[in-house]
């Protein structure tokens, strides 16, 4: 099957494209950042998804399936750019999806979509709508991102639209929201507060991704990992310092110190957990996470000690 | 049970699936669960001296639903139902309460009821941990039972019907239970909204010499016996009002029963 992946460029794409790959099929990739040293049998175009030249990737190309990686999810990135690339690169990708022929859509977004908040259940379903946006503003183009995706499930019903929800990743790229975040020596904690996180050792999230390319489900579906985790513990385990600060005082602080530099909104990300039920999709796909949680932590602490 | 099994054995023993750093699916904590349990086994044995009837009642394992009533001051009825699951149960079983939505905001008590098993009382949460085999705690009253005063302790305000749905949705049984002894630990004269307000939490109970500190009042809990009703949880109205009547006079019965065993509060 001839596979486009918008977004090649991120660690996580990378992955995804070189297991498509191994397993037969022929890659093509697309994303306005470089991959210097890409396989010779992975072409890779460096375009902008919203610029001319990336359609024109779908009309020569004619891809079967396209994989959008595309979305920005570093809330250090500015805002309005973000959201420029998050809701218009979506636009894009389903238009040219539907222009070009194109029979499966795959939209990878983030669990993160639900929102933290103190009234959510613990475990959060396909069919709920997100929550605590009121909190964190900054959230709203991926879940503008995500709810575009969606809809195309009833307006495109000739395209097979897949969306994921996927959780945080953990692997060697050290990329990624929470990866990110535990690479500082400190990691400031709310005090009093320890929400569980969920994660996938980053190979379980890429054959995840290929998963969901092979047997091509519509729908909706949270790609959920191992067991979740309290913070606190997430933080002990990878090697580093839990920083406990008090909720007003956290908020001064951050950006400063050596502390990360996030929206006030992603404090409520360290009060309360976003924990997905993924029980659809592995039925739907029949993915199951091959590293458990213990051993993804573990191997991320001696990727974070280096050689 | 053993009197003389450890906390930590009683929570080793416990038929959840705790990952090697001692977390189940759900956040609960061994560690959490030794120290919350040390501290509430001795007031349920020593502090309060709560007996606990009819335990047989309660399944072993499986999904369960003990449905009781709140006797006054604030959750300490919750707290000691708790315990005398993990304490006088054999296997030991956790009870997970729908604790009031207020508690995940506060510091540390946020913390402490999660890592404890203890969620936010939302039907989502409820629902999952009953199609997982959990045994859940619920008190239908809500918080207008813990804010009981003194004269009323051994009375029921008005049953919410949500109960009834979920257990009839989940084929779960109702495992009734009377508490007493509450209402004389903490023998409420008023309930100050204006300090629970400065204190982000619904209400602060005052008691004659002052502050609700609990005596050491005899406490007793006793259990009856499952009642199963049929169903799909989308009845009328009327139908599910019908059953939360029967456990709520069931639970009346079993008050009555409790306090007439108890003989006086201390």
């Amino acid at each position: 099957m001839r596979i486009l992946i918008v977004g090649i460029g991120g660690a996580l794409a990378r992955r995804v494209a070189l297991l498509l790959r191994d397993a037969g099929h022929e890659i093509i990739g697309l994303d306005r950042r470089p991959w210097w040293d890409h396989p010779k049998d992975i072409e890779v175009h460096e375009h902008d998804i919203r610029k001319r030249a990336a359609e024109d990737v779908f009309r020569t190309r004619h891809p079967e399936c396209v994989v959008h990686m595309a979305t920005v999810n570093a809330l250090s990135a500015g805002g309005e750019e973000r959201a420029r690339i998050n809701v218009g690169g979506t636009k894009a990708v389903f238009e040219h999806s539907v222009a070009h022929g194109v029979k499966h859509v795959v939209f990878v977004g983030r669990h993160t979509y639900y929102g933290a908040s103190a009234e959510s259940p613990l475990y959060h379903t396909e069919t709920e709508p997100p929550q605590g946006m009121g909190a964190f503003p900054e959230l709203a183009d991926l879940v503008a991102a995500d709810l575009y995706a969606a809809n195309m499930l009833w307006r495109e019903p000739g395209l097979a639209t897949t969306v994921l929800r996927l959780v945080y990743t953990l692997g060697a790229s050290q990329t990624g929201t929470l990866g990110s975040f535990l690479k500082a020596r400190r990691v400031p904690l709310v005090m009093g507060f320890d929400p569980l996180f969920q994660f996938l050792e980053e190979n379980d999230a890429a054959r995840g991704i290929v998963a969901a390319i092979e047997n091509r489900p519509r729908g909706i579906f949270n790609v959920s990992g191992p067991a979740p985790v309290p913070l606190s513990t997430i933080v002990r385990q990878t090697g580093r310092t839990g920083v406990p600060l008090p909720e007003p005082l956290i908020k001064r602080l951050l950006g400063r110190f050596g502390l990360p530099n996030l929206p006030g909104g992603a404090i409520e990300h360290l009060k309360y957990p976003i924990v997905v039920e993924g029980k659809v999709f592995a039925q739907a796909t029949g993915f199951a996470p091959e590293v458990g949680e213990v051993e993804t932590l573990e191997r991320y602490r001696r990727i974070l000690a280096g050689p | 049970m053993a009197r003389g099994d450890s906390i930590r054995s009683l929570v080793d023993r416990l038929e959840l699936p705790f990952n090697e750093l001692g977390f189940d699916p759900y956040g609960i904590s061994k560690k959490h669960l030794v120290v919350a349990f040390s501290a509430l086994g001795l007031l349920y044995r020593r502090y309060f001296r709560v007996k606990a009837v009819g335990l047989e009642n309660v399944p072993p394992r499986g999904r369960g639903m003990l449905v009781g009533n709140h006797s006054g001051g604030y959750a300490l009825d919750g707290a000691l139902v708790l315990a005398s699951m993990m304490l006088e149960m054999e296997p030991p079983r956790l009870a997970q309460g729908m604790a009031e939505k207020f508690i995940n905001e506060l510091p540390v008590g946020s913390t402490w009821s999660y890592r404890c098993g203890q969620f936010t009382g939302l039907p989502e949460n409820a629902e999952r941990l009953l199609e997982d085999d959990r045994l859940l705690m619920v008190f239908p009253e809500g918080a207008k039972g813990t804010a009981k005063l003194y004269k009323e302790r051994f009375s029921l305000v008005d049953f919410g019907t949500g109960f009834v749905r979920l257990a009839l949705k989940t084929k779960t049984p109702i495992i009734p239970f009377g508490f007493v002894g509450g209402g004389d630990a903490v023998p409420t004269v008023y309930n100050s909204k204006t300090v629970g307000k400065l204190m982000g939490v619904p209400y602060v109970p005052f008691t004659p010499y002052g502050l609700a500190l609990p005596l050491p009042a005899k406490c007793e809990v006793h259990y009856g016996e499952p009642m199963r009703f049929e169903g799909t949880g989308n009845e009328d109205d009327q139908v599910i009002r019908g059953y939360v009547d029967q456990v709520k006079s069931r639970i009346a019965s079993l008050i009555e029963t409790a306090r007439e065993a108890r003989g006086g509060a201390l």
